[in-house]
């Protein structure tokens, strides 16, 4: 089970970087966002197979609330996309 | 009585590796799931296209993830936890997609040359102008 673990977070952290290029190249503002959302996304995933691999159990509470504040945060540049993005003539 | 002694004993597979062949099989699904979301954030032409593939891709591996955690610890509580995540995750990301991509289109993000159909587009967009159909009268001035 470690090896398919040890496997399994090493591609997620590839898929980190890979999130960080459209984070970089991104031309529009709401590309950044996503991209954003993918890394909070597969960190979540690392931060809930380390569970596993450290045999800390602590590390899933972690998890439940970085999930909350992560998504909230993107909802939030959303919303300020919505109100604030229009200029006015 | 001396052939059923001489019969070599049955092997036997525990609980545990069991346990940890079925969540391997989930665990390794899920990350070619979220494999497929980062590499679609680099391959696709358009930000809408980006949008729905990744956020959507994202969510079901995921998913996959947490479940293969939960089989692997076999108890209770992971499962309450964990499914609060999952219930959290599946109703935040699609909503965020949309708010994202309807702010993106108020914004005036330009579309792929490939697109059909812009027409309803447009008519969408009328029919739904956030700034004047959600903000109350009192505080228009």
């Amino acid at each position: 089970m470690t090896i398919v673990l040890y496997v399994v977070i090493s591609i997620l952290c590839i898929n980190l970087i890979l999130s960080l290029y459209r984070f970089v190249k991104g031309p529009v503002m709401p590309d950044r966002i996503v991209a954003l959302d993918v890394f909070a996304g597969n960190l979540l995933a690392i931060l809930a197979l380390y569970a596993i691999v450290s045999d800390v159990r602590e590390f899933i509470d972690i998890a439940v609330l970085f999930s909350l504040i992560a998504f909230a945060g993107t909802m939030t540049f959303a919303y300020y996309m919505v109100y604030t993005g229009k200029k006015k003539d | 009585m001396l052939i059923t002694w001489c019969i070599p004993a049955k092997k036997k597979i525990s609980i545990m590796t069991l346990l940890e062949i079925i969540s391997s099989v989930f665990i390794i699904t899920g990350t070619f799931f979220m494999l497929i979301s980062s590499i679609g954030l680099i391959r696709l032409p358009d930000f809408y296209i980006r949008n729905s593939a990744s956020t959507k891709a994202l969510a079901l591996g995921i998913g996959l993830i947490l479940f293969g955690i939960v089989v692997y610890y076999n108890q209770i509580e992971i499962f309450i936890e964990l499914s609060a995540i999952f219930f959290f995750i599946y109703l935040i990301t699609p909503l965020s997609a949309h708010i994202i991509a309807r702010a993106a289109a108020k914004s005036d993000v330009k579309f792929w040359e490939k697109t059909q159909n812009l027409q309803a587009l447009e008519e969408y967009r009328k029919a739904s102008d956030v700034e004047e159909n959600s903000i109350p009268e009192e505080n228009k001035k």
